[in-house]
């Protein structure tokens, strides 16, 4: 016990400051300007992986670290959509998950946000469209943000979160 | 017929060390492979190419080689002996060749495995002269799970969206009360025409499709495709290029098991080993990325050599890094250690017995962990390993603590391993040119990755594309023994079983 108050103390408060929002991500902008103050920064997130190779999942996990420390900000991962305000999607579709993906929107309450992260999920990547593969998340569900990278650094992912949240004029 | 006798009958494949094929029959298909089980033989991979005559392969590690079972089928709808009375493993690639390619295994089961209901059943991605069949409105598949009965017995289905930030899978447990009866896993659905899409690729691309089987393991699958490629067109890379991908793959190994002990402890319930951990993974990561630019090393390893250049100062302050992290995880295995929620839970958690492990095939980090003492870098060198002496680390017990134990020991050999590099990198180009045609035919690329064995057989056209490339995970071969660790055991448990196993959906769903 002693020696884990002690690494606790030794090791301080790592977490770095938050990145802002970028208008630029935003790819739908239907979202009202009343919805987005509602939600204010407490978010719940339900992240669904609908066909990703898992990299963008290891720089998701990261924003759970002390480093990033995305509770912090207010926002947390949830275990069933029914309790989301945000999809956090990734991959390509792969067409043995669209049902899924599409049940898993549907069951999120409105007003619902979504954010496609990566590469594959914003275009289809290197997997692209096939016999089993839909190809990017917007080909099966509306998307508002969408963040490129393979996979996306783990600010970037935050910046795509705050920027789905953002109040248009807020900047 | 002894083991010894197919393996002079065989001709070297090129790729990793000691790989070799032996042309068998359908009568010696069964019995070639039945010798090599009775000589402690293990499956590495089962796959079809049925791009130009029908072939059926298995690659078997046996001792010092591989032996690479090739028989010619009659038609690309024959049915061939199956291997699953000798390799438990084999019967879900069977299955999966079957989904894809055509062959069928003579089996009980011929349930669909990688198809759901995405596809028409007449369809066979594979088969190279079928166009893709027109999209369909989803549809929910109707799967044939076995069924547990008695008094008090329950199931619970789980997946395929879990609550986490983890791939899609489906769990059915059969249960009496909190105890797991049965595990039946239900996986493809992260299936997305991988091996087709490769098919449609020139050879020089294929690495970055490769890279991407399972992200965790970039650079074990970028390497594996490399030496497959480079060894068709008898090309060797620069001594530092070799050097440098070895640094990479200690790298995603270290990386990798720092996330997967935080995990672990979290899922004991002690939030501070998940702080603590992610917090060094995120400094380790940082340190990768500034030393070799990527945080994930996808596209580091490429035909002929290594994407980037590491200075000596940024290779110098990996090291040191790597030295503090080295500290600082000796100081936090202490603390499990001494922690008794932690023992309690970790200790008789999901037990593999060796003697069921080496029934089963159990490979790679979760072998070791139940006695299977395999490591390609120790067993098979591949250049630098044959200097690297790296020691296969190795526990009995094969329960949740042993793979906890099994990682903290690797964590500290791979960061020994990384501060050596960093002493000895030779000096030298990166790379050499690598032309678009360089060769033609077959290949093997093994790596060790930090799950376990990474597998890419390659064939390379003359025009130099590809035509077929089978990407094979050890999630293949330890995914069913997992439904083996987790019975007795209470569903509350599966998390941290599961965890500790941490396989790839993405890699064995293609």
């Amino acid at each position: 016990m002693l020696k884990t108050l002690h690494t606790i103390c030794r090791t301080g408060i790592v977490t770095e400051p938050a990145p802002a929002s970028d208008a630029a991500l935003r790819v739908g902008d239907e979202l009202q300007q009343r919805i987005r103050d509602i939600l204010g920064r407490a978010l719940c997130i339900r992240h669904v992986d609908a066909g990703s190779c898992n990299g963008c999942e290891l720089e998701i996990h990261a924003l759970n670290n002390p480093v990033y420390n995305i509770e912090g900000l207010g926002i947390k991962f949830v275990a069933s959509p029914r309790h989301a305000d945000l999809l956090l999607v990734t991959g390509p579709v792969a067409r043995n998950m669209e049902l899924a993906l599409r049940r898993v929107h549907d069951a999120t309450p409105e007003p619902k946000l979504v954010v496609a992260i990566g590469d594959c999920a914003c275009t289809g990547g290197v997997f692209g469209e096939s016999y089993a593969s839909a190809g990017r998340v917007a080909n099966v569900i509306p998307v508002n943000v969408a963040v490129a990278g393979c996979p996306p650094h783990p600010n970037r992912i935050l910046t795509a979160i705050l920027t789905s949240i953002q109040a248009r004029n807020a900047k | 017929m002894p083991l010894r006798k197919w393996i002079e009958r065989a001709t070297p494949i090129p790729g990793a060390p000691g790989v070799c094929r032996v042309n068998v029959s359908t009568e010696s298909w069964h019995a070639c492979a039945a010798d090599a089980a009775a000589g402690g033989g293990r499956l590495l991979a089962l796959w079809a190419d049925v791009s130009r005559e029908p072939m059926m392969f298995a690659a078997i590690c046996a001792g010092r080689d591989v032996l690479t079972l090739a028989h010619e089928l009659p038609t690309a709808i024959s049915t061939y002996p199956s291997l699953a009375d000798l390799f438990p493993a084999a019967a879900r690639m069977q299955r999966a060749v079957a989904d894809l390619s055509g062959p069928r295994a003579r089996d009980f089961d011929q349930r669909p495995w990688l198809r759901h209901a995405a596809w028409p059943a007449d369809y066979l991605p594979l088969a190279s002269a079928q166009t893709s069949p027109e999209p369909t409105a989803p549809a929910a598949d109707q799967y044939g799970f076995m069924r547990v009965s008695g008094d008090g017995v329950h199931e619970i289905p789980v997946g395929p969206v879990h609550a986490g930030i983890i791939e899609p899978g489906h769990f059915r447990f059969s249960v009496v009360g909190e105890k797991v009866l049965k595990l039946e896993e239900r996986l493809g659905y992260v299936h997305k025409g991988i091996e087709r899409k490769f098919g449609e690729m020139r050879a020089n691309e294929g690495q970055r499709l490769a890279a991407r089987v399972s992200g965790d393991s970039a650079v074990a699958y970028s390497w594996a495709y490399c030496q497959a490629l480079e060894g068709i067109a008898r090309a060797e890379v620069p001594a530092r290029a070799a050097w440098l991908r070895a640094l990479a793959l200690e790298c995603e190994r270290i990386a990798n098991h720092l996330g997967d002990l935080g995990a672990l402890g979290n899922d004991a319930g002690f939030a501070f080993a998940l702080a603590q951990f992610s917090r060094l993974k995120e400094l380790w990561l940082r340190a990768v990325g500034a030393a070799l630019g990527q945080r994930y090393l996808f596209d580091f390893v490429i035909p002929g050599g290594v994407a980037d250049n590491v200075d000596v100062y940024r290779l110098a302050n990996l090291a040191a890094c790597g030295a503090d992290i080295a500290a600082q995880a000796a100081v936090l295995r202490r603390i499990f250690d001494e922690h008794a929620g932690v023992r309690d839970r970790f200790a008789g958690a999901g037990t593999v017995p060796p003697e069921l492990a080496a029934r089963l095939g159990l490979c790679g980090l979760a072998g070791r962990a139940s006695g299977q003492s395999f490591d390609l870098r120790a067993d098979r060198p591949c250049r630098p390993y044959d200097e690297l002496s790296v020691r296969p680390m190795v526990h009995f017990e094969g329960d949740v603590a042993a793979r906890v134990a099994v990682r903290f020991d690797e964590l500290q050999e791979s960061l020994r391993v990384v501060g050596e590099i960093s002493r000895r990198l030779p000096a030298g180009p990166l790379r050499i040119a690598f032309a678009d045609s360089a060769g033609a035919g077959m290949g093997i690329g093994l790596i060790e990755g930090w799950r376990g064995p990474v597998l890419v057989a390659l064939t390379i056209a003359a025009d130099g594309g590809i035509q077929r490339c089978h990407p094979h995970d050890p999630s293949w071969q330890n995914w069913s023994v997992l439904e083996h660790a987790i019975i007795g055991n209470i569903v509350p448990d599966f998390p941290l079983i599961n965890k500790s196993f941490n396989l790839s959906y993405s890699g064995h769903d293609l």
